[in-house]
């Protein structure tokens, strides 16, 4: 076969040096973000929606439901934020099957880059996409009368908490993600999951007025230890009922402990589940 | 050639549960040497291709690509070849210029050359006034194009192609065609999967087909050409009805006589000039029109029959009612 027209020179090759994991999972997490950018509608989810939430609680709701020594408003917020954490596991999990399905993961995995970028890349970028929804529950709960009562030291750290609790919990996204073949199936399962974790739990009514098989539940829930946290931490309720279970008497170091463990039992789930996807 | 192979597959096997994908497969591209992969959907070229270029580990065996073993050196084996993936695996929601800033700082390759790479890959691919669109927004042949500039950004000697024209129009094959053989011009070594015999036909200097897990013939097209064997007589009649009794008439002074409806057209084996001359005097005192007649030598398409019982491309078995006529 001959040439067709103008024989190019071979291009000389240019110089490639493998970026570090940290470099390559930050450009990762900038092209994550840039699909938020195009796609704004992609954080309905933890802004309208949870906006929705709040406003359907405090003025739909909140006046039916009371809250010993606590205005309902106040006691209602650091739930919602609760909520709105434990779905980044959705989101982590939606995007990493997305990933998947349509190949984008495999043309990661053919560069020269640690693979496990493209996890990490996945969960810094939920953890942002989560953190905006909270900022947003942080501003809709300062118009309609949230405030930050025990100063800024415990403010930040009730923040904090919450975003090592969204961390323990990417890794169950990651893992569900790395399972499952199609995004809505991943969006069914999650969401079948995420209801009753969330609504279980002292996050918007007090579990004292549920049955007490349900209100050992839900004292139990880790959402549960998180929300009674970060409702002390901001000032926002009074202590745990005396007589409810132990992890809402001590509900900080409970919840540090729950996202140990959490993360001590999905991580390595996940880690060999998306090996296994990642083989074939 | 002398030179080191480009890429060699040793002895691949992969097996997904009970299934076995790829059972035993092993071949050598020379380099700047087109390979295809030729065979039918689920013949394991995929699978192939996906453990050549570390995606997938194989069950047993293994295969070097520019030199470096794929199990024990991945990361030298990424950094030598491109892959252009079955789906055109660019990011939709990114535009066409972003896609290639994306890939070009996970190769850790310096800005600027990034920038003007992607600026002669753009033109070279007729992308240019798409380069700030998103790439959703691009046509089937576009994405090729895009995916196909992503891979050689970083300008491998070694291209992975898989099934690079599926779906595409015929204009944009050919297009594509063009670009590929370029490519080969200027020293790239390719391996590329494909079900068109015609593609294979076109650009592969070496054919390996494959068919449930392995290989069942290999050589250039000629070879495989050769291997199948007889040329035969081609009967094409003008009138549809007149098939039944054309059979007839074939069959009475031919062997292996095939009818095709939809085209109207009938095949037997032939010797040589003799056989059709023979089947012409048969048809001149019958009296049944005909459009045409000649001899004709296989293509792959009959090598693929004739190696494997079945057809290629599937398309080909839903238009024309094939009826094998025995004596």
């Amino acid at each position: 076969m001959t040439a067709v027209q103008t024989t190019r020179a071979p291009a000389a090759r240019p110089p490639i040096s493998p970026p570090s994991l940290l470099r390559a999972s930050s450009t990762i997490v900038w092209r994550n973000l840039l699909h938020i950018r195009r796609m704004p509608e992609m954080l309905l989810d933890v802004t309208v929606q949870s906006v929705m939430f709040v406003l359907l609680f405090a003025y739909v709701f909140g006046g039916a439901i009371a809250v010993r020594g606590a205005d309902y408003k106040e006691f209602l917020l650091p739930g919602i934020m609760v909520q709105t954490m434990v779905f980044s596991s959705a989101i982590v999990a939606m995007g990493l099957t997305s990933d998947l399905q349509k190949g984008i993961v495999d043309r990661f995995k053919s560069l020269p880059i640690a693979r496990s970028a493209v996890l990490v890349g996945r969960s810094i970028s939920s953890l942002i996409h989560s953190s905006i929804g909270v900022a947003v529950m942080a501003l809709t709960g300062l118009l309609i009368g949230w405030r930050i009562r025990n100063g800024l030291v415990d403010g930040v750290l009730a923040f904090l908490l919450l975003l090592l609790f969204g961390f323990a919990l990417i890794w169950l996204g990651i893992w569900v993600g790395s399972m499952m073949r199609t995004v809505e199936a991943v969006q069914g399962f999650m969401f079948t999951v995420m209801f009753p974790l969330t609504f279980v739990a002292n996050t918007f009514a007090p579990p004292e007025s549920m049955p007490a098989w349900l209100r050992a539940i839900a004292e139990w829930n880790p959402v549960s230890a998180v929300t009674q946290a970060c409702r002390e931490l901001w000032g926002n309720g009074p202590p745990a009922a005396p007589d409810a279970a132990w992890p809402l008497q001590n509900p900080v170091a409970v919840s540090i402990g729950w996202s140990i463990v959490l993360t001590a039992i999905f991580a390595p789930l996940a880690v060999s589940a998306f090996r296994r996807r990642s083989r074939d | 050639m002398s030179a080191a192979p480009a890429v060699e597959a040793i002895d691949l096997v992969k097996h997904f549960g009970e299934t076995q994908a790829v059972d035993g497969v092993s071949f050598v591209v020379p380099e700047a040497s087109v390979l295809g992969l030729l065979g039918p959907n689920g013949a394991g070229k995929t699978t192939l291709v996906r453990m050549l270029t570390t995606l997938s580990v194989p069950t047993s065996g293994t295969g070097r690509v520019a030199g470096f073993d794929i199990l024990r050196q991945p990361t030298e084996v990424r950094r030598s070849m491109g892959l252009t993936g079955q789906a055109a695996t660019v990011d939709e929601i990114l535009t066409g210029r972003e896609n290639l800033t994306l890939i070009g700082s996970l190769y850790g390759l310096p800005r600027k050359y990034v920038r003007e790479a992607t600026e002669r890959l753009f033109d070279r691919f007729d992308l240019v006034d798409a380069a700030d669109r998103m790439a959703k927004t691009y046509s089937g042949g576009m994405r090729r194009r895009l995916d196909l500039a992503v891979s050689l950004l970083a300008a491998p000697p070694i291209l992975f192609l898989d099934e690079p024209t599926t779906g595409l129009d015929p204009q944009s094959r050919s297009g594509l065609w063009a670009v590929l053989r370029e490519l080969v011009s200027e020293g790239t070594t390719l391996v590329l999967t494909t079900q068109y015999l015609e593609e294979a036909d076109h650009l592969a200097d070496e054919i390996v087909v494959v068919d449930k897990g392995r290989v069942i013939a290999a050589g250039t097209p000629t070879q495989l050409k050769d291997q199948a064997g007889r040329a035969s007589v081609v009967v094409t009649l003008t009138h549809a009805a007149d098939l039944d009794r054309a059979a007839e008439l074939m069959t009475s002074c031919c062997q292996e006589v095939h009818v095709e409806r939809g085209s109207r057209r009938l095949t037997a084996q032939a010797g040589g000039l003799g056989d059709m001359t023979r089947v012409a005097a048969v048809f001149e005192s019958s009296g049944i029109e005909l459009d045409d007649l000649g001899l004709a030598r296989p293509s792959l398409d009959d090598v693929f029959l004739h190696l494997t019982g079945h057809r290629a491309e599937a398309d080909d078995a839903s238009d024309l009612t094939d009826q094998g006529v025995t004596p």
